[in-house]
Order: structure tokens, then C-alpha cells, then sequence
């Protein structure tokens, strides 16, 4: 009987000997997509495996972890494990998460699935399989966690048609849709490295640690049981770019070029994360300020320091996102207040107690500029004209967020900046966007901008209220409107008797 | 290089080209320090449509809940278009002052400073 391989014995052959020699066919042929991005590769033997995990262990790690993660699922749900959360205004941040992000979970399953039969070097391409498939597991784990909220809570039942149609959500929708339309090592840099690398703390941490303080079981334990997974992506991440840096000096510029792209588009993604902790979590963790300078200034600036000897230098408008942190949270949640009517979940005024809260953790920017606002809010509010915006608003051509951002030397005056391409005029929200436009203008031009396809016809109508209810399938006041006066409101408070 | 593609001459389809308007433009409008707009406001629009119509019609519409838009002097009312200063006379169409599709205008109204002169 032959004797039994050790796991470093099973991985080298798995990653290694098994691999085809292209003897009679074109190796070119077999990997198409390896060369079009400028990359060069003299040696995909010099890839260092990151986590040296064979398919039969990660099936039994794997196996295990589900195992526990669904014995408490069963529990949350047959302990009623809803009636825990903090209040219920905190199940509108779990609405934009399965919304907005467990979907991406989906593309990011369908980006790695693509590059990990792509590299021509077979232990990146393992590594990417088996994180095509821990992607998979997690938009399951969320949407089985989700499930028994949406049991209680309106505005979770059709996340994943409002995810291809409502207008915020082509935000995250085309983040991603832009990362996996690019080649295989662009998609690296932007999800592997960028993203899961430096950009995920921001959005894993807070959440986890926001249901944490909330209450919320459900979302707290697929977070842990997805945190092996996430160190295994990260790794991942970090060994991509080290490789591509170390294969040869033409790779920088392409790589720095992509570092620059991918962290101006990541930072604009997290907007959204800075909204759900500043404004949406009712128990706060930390600020959105406070966790930036954690994740991304200290420890992505760690990082930056590390890649300096590639000659990598840290993201181009480093300096911008730094001022950025005292407003985009603020900028974000006065957008979706206004603009409550036509959002899937419920906004509302900071109580005053989190006005206070924020004046403190903002003192330089949040009672100049912000609270002001929650003030007219406030007093429009009690005549009775609680404010909603008419209108549609203009979009920025790149992150397709609204226009919303403002000049960081002059924080009252909106962010203009615009290109003319072959006769068409298109706009941005930052020079970020203006400049990864302006590098590749055939791709966005294509951009499905929510806005102009309302304003073609193309998401039914004629008025806005029919592309809400039938093109967005939103259960108009029920699912969008004020938290005040909701249906989740009412049955909250009858489930907790009070009046 | 116009795009990173696997395909030489690769030629993006434009999503929000002018003929996709059914004869109107798309035309953008903001209002300096009234951030009670979250951000500028898009409306399908006549290129023919004169600016008195635009003050009359469009203007109520993207602005006139904000507590100040009934005290605009829009004889004083200062318009860029496209980023180049302009002063529109009410006969003029858009056409003729030179927006076309995806045209931005931006309005100041001195003296008016937002929600109590805080630009909001
Ligand atoms: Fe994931
Ligand atoms: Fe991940
Ligand atoms: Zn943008």
C-alpha cells in the first residue's frame, strides 16, 4: 500500500503536477485573456501559495463551519431572535447589506470563478476557485441569515431584483460589473487586493461589530463564520500583487495605475458603509471617522510603506479621501433622508441625542455644515411637511452616485467636474472619477445611469411612482417613507406593547 | 488608450446618447448654497424652450421647496452654464444660449444664502 501524503505533499501535487504540459496546442490559446492588460509573467512558478489549503481539507473546514453556523440560525429563529435587536430602525441597515452588498458577494463567487480558469499558473488558479466558492457560500449564509428578518421586516423581499434596477444600487452593482469586465489581473488588484485586502475591514468590522452592539445574532455569527475565509482572501490579495510586482518592473505602473483606480472607486463604495455607522446603527461602535483612521490610514498606510520598495506609492487622492472622512456620512444620509421616498428601507432625523453624538466625534465640520440641516428637517417636520425631494438628480457618470460630494477646500459647494467625449458631455462627482473616465472612456460610456434611463422610458412610468412599485417591485409606504409612521414601526412596538 | 479590451478597435455603446431622448436634452440644474438639494437636479427638456419658461415652469419644480425660492430676484439671479458665466435673456431658448444634451447650469442668488445663511 502506498504510504499516505502529507497535506504539503497532496498540495504540490494538486497545484503543481497535475497541471497539462501544452504539448500539440496553443498554450496562448488556452489562456486568452492573460496577456491583453499589458501584464508580464516570466514565471508562475515563482507564486507563492498562499494558504496552503488542499480541496479535501477545505471541504472539511468548510463542512464544519456550516454545520455551526446553521445550528444557531435554527436557534435565532425558534428563540424569535428579531425581538433582540437594539431598535428597529437597526434592521434598515441589514436592508441596504442584503440590498446592496450580499449581492456583490454573487459577482464577486462569479469574478473569481472566471479568473481562477484564467491564469495560466495553476496555484492561482486553485487559490481562486476555492474563493469562488467561499463567495458563494456567503451570499448563502446572508440570505439564509436575512431570511427570518424578512419574516418581520418589509423592504428585504426582492433584493435581488432591486439589486439590478434600483437606482442607488447600481452603485455597488456597477463596481463590481466595472471589475469583472476588466482582465483577469485588473480584477486582482480591484477585489483581490484593493477591496478584500485593505477596503474590507471597513465594511466587515463595523458591520459585525454594529450587530454586535445591536443585538443581532444572526448577522454576528455569518460574520465570524466567514472570517477565516476573509483572512484566507486577504492573503490572496496581498500575494497577487507582491507577485505581479516581483515578475517584472513593467508591471508597476500598470499595478499603480490600477491601485489608484480601484481604491478611488472602493472609497466612494464605502460611502455607503460610513452612512449605515454613522446614522443607521441606533448602539454606535465607532465613527466612521474613527474607523477609517484605524483601517485604512494606519493600516493601509502600513501597508503602502511595505510596497514602497516596488516603487508603489499610496493611492492617488490619498489626500482627498483623507478631508473626506469628517463629510461623506453626513452628505450621504441627508441624501437618502431627502430622497426617503424612493429608497427600499426606512431613514428618519437622528434622535438628539446622536445629533450630540456626531457634533462630537465631527467637531469640526458636523455643526458648521450638518446639523443645520437636520434643524429645517426638523421644523418642516413638525408643520408637517416632513421633506422629500422632488425631482431626480444628476449622476456621476463614474460611481454613478448622485452628485452629492462637495469641494474639500470649500465643503458648502458641490464637486463639479465634467469631459467632453466624441461630441458628449459626461459629469463627475470628483477628479477620481473624472480620471478613471477619462483613462478608459469607451467602457463607461456604457454606464446605465438609473437616472437617464428613467428619463428614456426604459423603467416603465410614466411617473416615478409606477417605476418605484412596478419596475422596482417597492412596496410603496410600506417598504420606503419615514421610519416614523411605518409598518415595521407599529408591529415593533405591538410585539413590544408599548403604545 | 480608449479602453483596456481583448479586442482591438473595441467601440462602447452610448448608453445616454441624445437620440435616446425622444427629442429632448437631458439638462442638469444646481443651486449654489441651497444644499437642502442633496445634489443637482436632471430634466428632460425642448432645446427650444426659452429660459422664461425654464424660471417659470422648471425652476418651481427643481427648487420651489426650499423656504427661500419664492424670495429669488431673478433679475439678479447669476447663471453659469457649462462653467462659463452667462446672462440669459427670458426670450432666449437653450438652444440658443448653448446647452445642449447634458448641459449643466448653476444658479447663485446673491443675497440668498440657504436655510439661515448657512448655505443650506
Ligand atoms: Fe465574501
Ligand atoms: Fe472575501
Ligand atoms: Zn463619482
Amino acid at each position: 500500500m502506498a504510504k499516505k501524503l502529507n497535506i504539503k505533499e497532496k498540495y504540490r501535487l494538486l497545484t503543481r503536477d497535475l497541471d497539462w504540459e501544452f504539448s500539440y496546442q496553443d498554450r496562448k490559446k488556452a489562456f486568452p485573456y492573460e496577456e491583453f492588460e499589458g501584464i508580464k509573467i516570466t514565471d508562475w512558478s515563482k507564486w507563492e501559495d498562499p494558504f496552503r489549503l488542499t480541496m479535501d481539507s477545505y471541504w472539511k473546514y468548510q463542512a464544519e463551519k456550516e454545520k455551526k453556523l446553521y445550528a444557531i440560525f435554527d436557534a435565532f429563529q425558534q428563540n424569535n431572535g428579531h425581538l433582540n435587536v437594539s431598535d428597529p430602525r437597526y434592521v434598515n441597515a441589514l436592508k441596504v447589506f442584503l440590498t446592496g452588498v450580499s449581492p456583490l458577494e454573487y459577482q464577486a463567487y462569479q469574478g473569481f470563478a472566471h479568473v481562477g480558469r484564467q491564469f495560466g499558473g495553476v496555484g492561482a488558479r486553485v487559490a481562486c476557485q476555492m474563493q469562488a466558492i467561499d463567495e458563494l457560500r456567503h451570499v448563502q449564509t446572508q440570505i439564509h441569515a436575512m431570511s427570518h428578518y424578512n419574516k418581520y421586516f418589509d423592504g428585504l423581499q426582492e433584493f435581488s431584483h432591486m439589486h439590478d434596477r434600483v437606482w442607488y444600487l447600481s452603485v455597488p452593482k456597477s463596481f463590481f460589473n466595472d471589475a469583472r469586465a476588466a482582465g483577469p489581473f485588473e480584477f486582482m488588484i480591484a477585489i483581490g487586493f484593493s477591496f478584500e485586502y485593505v477596503l474590507t475591514n471597513l465594511l466587515f468590522v463595523p458591520f459585525m461589530s454594529g450587530a454586535a452592539h445591536n443585538g443581532d445574532m444572526a448577522t454576528v455569527t455569518f460574520g465570524f463564520s466567514a472570517q477565516s475565509d476573509e483572512a484566507r482572501h486577504m492573503t490572496l490579495g496581498l500575494e497577487v500583487i507582491k507577485f505581479l510586482l516581483e515578475q517584472h518592473e513593467d508591471n508597476v505602473p500598470i499595478v499603480q495605475k490600477w491601485i489608484d483606480k480601484w481604491f478611488w472607486r472602493g472609497t466612494r463604495l464605502l460611502t455607503i458603509v460610513a452612512m449605515m455607522m454613522d446614522y443607521m446603527l441606533p448602539n454606535k461602535v465607532m465613527s466612521w471617522k474613527e474607523a477609517w483612521e484605524v483601517y485604512f490610514e494606519e493600516a493601509g498606510g502600513a501597508l503602502f510603506k511595505d510596497l514602497a520598495r516596488y516603487g508603489i506609492r499610496m493611492p492617488k487622492y490619498s489626500d482627498v479621501i483623507e478631508k473626506e472622512k469628517e463629510h461623506l456620512s453626513h452628505q450621504a444620509w441627508w441624501t437618502f433622508y431627502t430622497h426617503g421616498h424612493a429608497a427600499g428601507f426606512h431613514t428618519w432625523i437622528p434622535t438628539d441625542e446622536e445629533l450630540d453624538w456626531l457634533s462630537e466625534k465631527y467637531p469640526d465640520t458636523f455643526d458648521k455644515y450638518y446639523r443645520p440641516r437636520w434643524e429645517l428637517a426638523k421644523e418642516l417636520e413638525a408643520k408637517g411637511e416632513r421633506f422629500y425631494t422632488s425631482g431626480l438628480p444628476q449622476l456621476c457618470q463614474t460611481c454613478q452616485i448622485p452628485m452629492l460630494f462637495t469641494e474639500m477646500d470649500n465643503p458648502g459647494e458641490i464637486c463639479y467636474r465634467d469631459h467632453v467625449h466624441e461630441g458628449e458631455r459626461y459629469h463627475f462627482c470628483s477628479d477620481g472619477c473624472h480620471d478613471i473616465f477619462v483613462d478608459e472612456p469607451e467602457k463607461y460610456v456604457q454606464a446605465w445611469l438609473p437616472v437617464h434611463q428613467i428619463l428614456q422610458g426604459n423603467c416603465g412610468g410614466p411617473g416615478v411612482e409606477e417605476v418605484l412599485s412596478e419596475y422596482y417591485r417597492m412596496n410603496l409606504g410600506v417598504d420606503n417613507m419615514d421610519m416614523k409612521g411605518s409598518p415595521d414601526e407599529k408591529r415593533w412596538k405591538q410585539w413590544k406593547g408599548v403604545a | 488608450m480608449p479602453v483596456q479590451a481583448i479586442n482591438d478597435n473595441y467601440q462602447g455603446e452610448v448608453l445616454d446618447a441624445k437620440a435616446n431622448f425622444a427629442g429632448n436634452v437631458i439638462i442638469y440644474f444646481g443651486w449654489d448654497e441651497h444644499l437642502m438639494f442633496c445634489a443637482p437636479k436632471a430634466f428632460p427638456l425642448p432645446p427650444q424652450m426659452t429660459f422664461a419658461d425654464v424660471i417659470s415652469q422648471i425652476m418651481p419644480e427643481a427648487f420651489g421647496q426650499h423656504p427661500e425660492f419664492n424670495e429669488i430676484d431673478w433679475s439678479q439671479a447669476q447663471w453659469q452654464l457649462d462653467r462659463r458665466p452667462i446672462s440669459p435673456k427670458p426670450e432666449q431658448t437653450l438652444a440658443e444660449l448653448g446647452a445642449d444634451h447634458k448641459s449643466c447650469f448653476r444658479l447663485r442668488t446673491p443675497g440668498l444664502t440657504g436655510y439661515k445663511g448657512m448655505g443650506i
